[in-house]
């Protein structure tokens, strides 16, 4: 039971539907940006999309037959550990399940993994069933490099640090491996209406 | 990246402040005694949970600004004028109240002496609050390299920690820049402007040093000094990051 702020009263901000904030989170209509070292800009003719590991045959696909799969358009709201949440974003981009429909495999997890060395897990269950992206264009534009452009997966269910920026494949594993910012103490899963921030949450 | 030892559950810890210290007109800095607190490694952080009386609660980060070697916990801490959870750390809390935290977070933006150097730390605004816990961290061991601070603030009045910067200069050697954006005094002899490739190249290691460096600021200040550092040759794994603000887009 947490104790009383003195002369807290809290500036809360009149949010349309409450019920789509989770616990400790607030509503920014700014789009901040997180990470963890320089931005990578990787030209679109050296950029591709692999998926690898545990599956009978890797497959991949450079840009502009990425770009030619089937895509989505889909409009949801994020989450991102350091508390804020941003309603309505709307992406563009390949669902995971398009991507994986040819791939025989018997992992349960994946590591999507980027330019710059970036990583993080999910399981295989998080990123299928129309619940993840690789999404190429924000609000009707190209994704701007700093957003994670020239690609980024987008898996709204999960904290923002899932989405990972730059990526460019995923990797499938029988076991589950824990990623960048997983190995440094936060949570392996990270589902924000449970607060999973950090490990033991 | 090597893999971090598996840490402790972040439970929620409740300190009792202890002093509120000006920095500057817009920061103050929050000392805490916090009897359960297990320590920390410079550049990590915490986060705040602030609990109103019908239970709403919110909950904000902030850079520690002490060293792991320090008696009490330090927070310093900006105030945003439309922020929630800023103006009440400035300008409601006070001595004696309770605060409840828990931490320590992050372990990536992190400097130990064991990382080595040569250490090059790269503050816009408010980003130089994990660099004091570094400097101080650094100062308190034996050391083999020098780091260097580079600075860019808009003004003079909104340097934080300026006496404790000068004596890191003054007393141990510390290579500290400061680069004024908006406004200097007539006879400034620092930068003036923002920070560009000039200045980088002038204050920065070559590459071929090898530096390990930090960048903390606003998104904007970090996306601009982090590429143009790696566009003069340095390494981007090399590079650590910490960003906050929004960016308008």
């Amino acid at each position: 039971m947490s104790p009383i702020s003195r002369g807290f009263g809290g500036r809360r901000r009149p949010v349309a539907d409450p019920s789509r904030v989770p616990p400790g989170q607030y509503v920014t209509p700014d789009f901040p940006v997180l990470s963890a070292g320089p931005t990578p800009h990787t030209p679109l003719d050296e950029w591709s999309f692999t998926i690898h590991g545990a599956v009978e045959k890797p497959v991949s696909w450079p840009w502009d037959e990425f770009i030619a799969l089937p895509s989505e358009t889909v409009t949801v709201d994020i989450h991102c550990v350091t508390k804020w949440s941003k309603l309505d974003t709307s992406w563009k981009g390949v669902s995971v399940d398009t991507l994986l429909e040819n791939v025989e495999t018997e992992a349960e997890y994946v590591t999507a993994w980027s330019d710059g060395g970036y990583t993080t897990n999910l399981a295989l269950e998080d990123v299928t069933g129309g619940r993840a992206w690789i999404a190429y264009e924000y609000g009707g534009e190209p994704l701007e490099p700093e957003h994670g452009g020239p690609a980024r997966l987008v898996v709204p269910h999960l904290y923002f640090w899932k989405s990972a920026k730059w990526v460019r494949g995923l990797t499938l594993t029988p076991d589950d491996q824990p990623g960048f910012w997983e190995n440094y103490g936060y949570h392996n899963h990270g589902d924000p209406w449970l607060e999973q921030r950090y490990q033991g949450d | 990246m090597a893999r971090a030892a598996i840490p402790r559950r972040l439970t929620w810890q409740l300190g009792r402040v202890v002093e509120l210290i000006d920095e500057t007109p817009r920061c103050k800095s929050v000392v805490v005694d916090l009897p359960e607190w297990q320590g920390h490694r410079a550049g990590q952080h915490v986060d705040v949970r602030l609990t109103a009386e019908d239970g709403y609660q919110a909950e904000r980060s902030y850079s520690i600004a002490s060293a792991p070697e320090d008696a009490h916990l330090v927070l310093t801490v900006e105030r945003l004028d439309d922020g929630e959870v800023s103006p009440y750390l400035t300008d409601e809390l006070r001595p004696d109240d309770e605060l409840e935290l828990r931490g320590p977070i992050g372990g990536y933006f992190v400097w130990e002496r064991s990382l080595g150097g040569p250490l090059l730390m790269v503050a816009g605004g408010s980003g130089v609050v994990p660099f004091r816990s570094m400097l101080r961290h650094w100062a308190a061991g034996e050391h083999d390299t020098v780091p260097r601070l580079l600075y860019s603030s808009r003004t003079l009045p909104e340097v934080i920690y300026q006496e404790e910067l000068t004596r890191f200069s003054a007393d141990d050697g510390v290579d500290v820049r400061l680069a004024l954006t908006r406004e200097w005094p007539e006879n400034w002899e620092g930068h003036r402007g923002r920070v560009d490739r000039g200045f980088l190249e002038e204050v920065a290691w070559a590459p071929a040093e090898r530096p390990l460096v930090y960048i903390c600021g606003p998104t904007s200040f970090v996306e601009a000094v982090a590429q143009t550092l790696v566009d003069i040759g340095h390494e981007p794994g090399r590079v650590k990051t910490e960003r906050f603000g929004p960016t308008g887009t």
